[in-house]
């Protein structure tokens, strides 16, 4: 296995050079058959995960959130109210751990950096000319590293649909490249836009592509479009996790976001984790969601578990 | 790590009676000859109850019941009525689903999952579509006016125990037969509780008959003159020996035996898929299924790849209680069928293939065997030709389609088969060619009631389901 892991650690690295090895690679990749993978994620739904487990995965997945708001309307108050609500989600019980981090507009980083400032809550910014990514790309650069300089720790960049699906590999892969540079010591989320891939043959080559490129983790959805993230979608980004580890010694963190509103919803993400990629992921470095309804629905059934009564919605802050 | 923790399923929606007679002319009934045995839960060994042996005399009662039945009420019946009887169980089973489906896993072993999610849902479907079917015979394409046979003497195994139940009952309902039949002795229980929906909904006295019992009792119904029609579902010897008993008479025979079937995994497969489908295949069931995938032949240019991939998936199979929702491999069905599997697994290591099972601790009551696969196996061992009927699976490798299609016919056997390949021409130039009654392309182990199931070879002959499955209980 060693010595199978590292020449094909060389092979894949020279892979970006060249448009028609990287073709070559990402269509020689296994096929996804669509109807055994939505059968497969849904089976890992039936999964009952009660008592015990349901504490453990529920403070588990409060750690995970990235706490969003991408919204045109966002202000310095609105942001820094929900920094707050990263630290203390739960104003009523201190043992409730803090979230993984706060994703908000490049413009939003500095007030919410005043906040999150030595917590150990990451500082996620949207950047690349967010949702669409229809800009030129020293324009993405110059947002990418604004966001840095402002405080991001963590960049979160959509990939150039029109090119992937163009099949300009080797322009979504150096525009990939380039952000990474941009990003610095920044971690590097790459947005695939699952929903506008359309095929899970698509989802999968994207992946590849994004982890060949440098991304530190990849995503699935900006939120910005109808179809956000799946349970099959985020299965197929697990197993391509998993296989590029396996043939490169390096892993990648993945991040479903969009659509995600309920503990149900998280905890079957969960298992999802748990049975395709292992403990390994089950951790806020390298599994995140993107959400924002999510975490008041994982403190109610949290102050559930822990008081044995439901709580109103009137008793979890709305920020 | 994230255990799961233990999500037991209720057992108080089962109301089990310490005993169950015979169900004739519908009603219980004590056994004119008087014997009884035990039906146990074989994950625990604990005894669920006590249930009643029929003798000759008894069947000899269930069939004289059965024919009064056909011909003074179920046979005159107009379809359109016959049809609102057997809506009438559909739906009822339906709304007692859960209480069948646990008792059907505390009776045969097999995870709750699999009853809730497959086998229920399965049976409630195969008695819809039956339904549809009993007031359109004439379009059936059996003739204007197809008749029914009579009585049928059904006799079904111990796998499904009442989906099995279901693929009999239904069609030979729809078409105006009347039944008795006797449940495997090792999960009567279902089987019974179906009879007391029979009494729910009203269905008329003796058009269903329920005779509990083992192999003598079932010899007595097959050979009984006053039966028109056999159908069995079991093993090939026992298949042999129905065969031979109605040889020479009128009675029409339909038989569903057992597999070797392979699952053909190309290179250019999905693989994360059709490592799934193999699991499915062999260990769906604790692979205690006749069409089960129990022999893998992959392509040898990715083998490895495959066999690595399925070694970490079988890693994360669940074996334990089979009440529990999150069991995904459940209890061997008898100690019997444990023993068997026992000796055909050591037989496959003394003959030099590499046995393998991932880390699995056994409960120590009851019958349990792990998951397990035998790697460098080749077409004259046992294990590649033997129906092991376990959660056992034997690897092979071939070169080329041609290789594939020439091992795959290469049993006596010929119930199912599957390929995987992302080529849809390949999937069809194999199809043409593997002599098998199912075919699966890129699944395994799917089942529908429109779908006719059957056999090539000893796999037995005759189709249950879809409208083929008319044929065998109607005089065409």
């Amino acid at each position: 296995m060693t010595a199978t892991t590292t020449s094909a650690r060389s092979d894949l690295s020279e892979l970006g050079r060249s448009e028609t090895a990287l073709r070559t690679f990402l269509h020689g990749l296994p096929g996804v058959d669509q109807v055994g993978a939505e059968q497969r994620a849904a089976q890992l739904g039936t999964r009952s995960i009660k008592t015990s487990a349901k504490a453990q995965a529920i403070d588990l997945a409060i750690r995970m959130v990235d706490l969003t708001t991408l919204e045109g309307a966002d202000t310095p108050g609105k942001v820094r109210a929900l920094a707050a609500k990263a630290l203390r989600p739960d104003p009523a019980d201190p043992s409730c751990p803090h979230v993984g981090a706060v994703c908000v507009y490049p413009l939003m980083v500095p007030h919410v950096a005043e906040v999150l400032r030595g917590s150990g809550v990451h500082l996620a910014s949207v950047a690349t000319s967010f949702p669409a990514g229809q800009a030129p790309l020293e324009i993405k650069l110059a947002d990418v590293r604004a966001a840095v300089a402002a405080g991001a720790d963590e960049i979160d960049m959509v990939i150039n649909r029109g090119a992937f699906l163009a099949g300009r590999y080797s322009e979504v892969y150096d525009e990939i490249v380039a952000t990474k540079e941009a990003s610095g010591d920044a971690h590097l989320k790459v947005i695939l836009e699952t929903g506008e891939l359309a095929t899970y043959d698509n989802v999968r080559r994207a992946s590849w592509l994004a982890m060949l490129a440098g991304g530190d983790f990849i995503k699935t959805s900006t939120g910005k479009v109808p179809v956000a993230a799946t349970l099959p979608v985020t299965l197929v980004m697990l197993e391509a996790v998993r296989d590029f580890r396996a043939a490169t010694g390096r892993q990648v963190g993945v991040k479903p976001a969009g659509g995600i509103k309920t503990t149900k919803d998280a905890i079957k993400y969960l298992v999802m984790v748990n049975e395709t990629v292992g403990p390994d992921w089950l951790d806020p470095d390298w599994f995140r969601f993107g959400a924002s309804s999510l975490l008041n629905d994982l403190l109610m059934q949290r102050t559930k578990l822990t008081t044995g009564v439901y709580a109103g919605p009137d008793y979890f802050t709305l920020d | 790590m994230f255990e799961y923790a233990p999500a037991p399923e209720s057992r108080s929606v089962v109301d089990l009676k310490p005993s169950y007679g015979l169900f004739i002319d519908g009603r219980f009934v004590d056994p004119t000859d008087g014997g009884s045995f035990k039906s146990i839960n074989p994950a625990s060994e604990e005894v669920l109850a006590e249930i009643a042996e029929g003798g000759p005399q008894d069947v000899d009662r269930a069939v004289r019941a059965a024919r009064k039945a056909y011909e003074k009420v179920w046979g005159p019946m107009a379809g359109r009525d016959r049809a609102k009887y057997l809506f009438r169980i559909a739906r009822i089973i339906q709304e007692r689903s859960r209480e069948l489906a646990v008792l059907e896993s505390l009776d045969n072993g097999k995870p709750i999952r699999e009853s809730r999610d497959v086998d229920l849902p399965l049976v409630a479907a195969h008695f819809f579509y039956y339904a549809g079917w009993a007031d359109k015979l004439p379009h059936a394409g059996f003739g204007s006016n197809p008749q029914p046979l009579g009585v049928a003497a059904q006799v079904i195994p111990w796998n499904f125990p009442l989906l099995m139940l279901a693929w009999k009952i239904a069609p030979a309902l729809a078409a105006g037969n009347t039944v008795v039949l006797k449940p495997a002795e090792t999960t009567p229980l279902t089987a019974l509780l179906f009879a007391e929906i029979c009494q729910q909904a009203d269905l008329p006295a003796g058009v269903v008959n329920i005779v509990t019992g083992a192999g003598e009792t079932g010899r007595a119904l097959v050979e009984h003159e006053g039966v028109d029609k056999v159908a069995f579902t079991g093993s090939t010897d026992v298949g042999r020996a129905i065969a031979r008993a109605v040889a020479g008479s009128r009675k029409k025979l339909t038989l569903e035996l057992g597999g070797k079937a392979a699952n053909i995994v190309f290179d250019d497969a999905p693989v994360d898929q059709a490592v799934e489908g193999i699991v499915n295949g062999i260990f769906f069931n604790q692979g205690h299924v006749c069409c089960a995938g129990s022999r893998l032949l992959v392509q040898e240019s990715v083998a490895e790849q495959v066999l690595e991939s399925l070694k970490r998936r079988m890693a994360l199979l669940r074996l334990g209680d089979p009440l529990d929702k999150n069991t995904d491999i459940g209890a061997i069905n008898s100690a019997e069928q444990l023993a068997r599997i026992r000796e055909l697994t050591e037989a496959g290591a003394a003959e030099g293939a590499q046995q393998w099972s991932p880390p699995c601790e056994l409960p120590e009551r009851g019958f349990w065997f792990a998951p397990t696969i035998f790697t460098g196996v080749t077409q004259a061992h046992r294990i590649a030709r033997d129906e092991i009927f376990g959660p056992v699976l034997s690897v092979l490798t071939f070169r080329t389609p041609a290789e594939a299609v020439e091992k795959a016919n290469n049993t006596p056997y010929g119930l199912s088969a599957g390929i995987w390949s992302d080529k849809g021409s390949r999937i069809l130039w194999m199809a043409d060619r593997l002599r098998a009654g199912v075919v699966w392309a890129n699944t395994f182990n799917k089942f529908d009631p429109t779908s006719p199931f059957g056999g090539y070879k000893e796999s037995g002959y005759g189709r249950e389901g879809g409208r083929h499955g008319l044929e065998a209980y109607l005089n065409v």
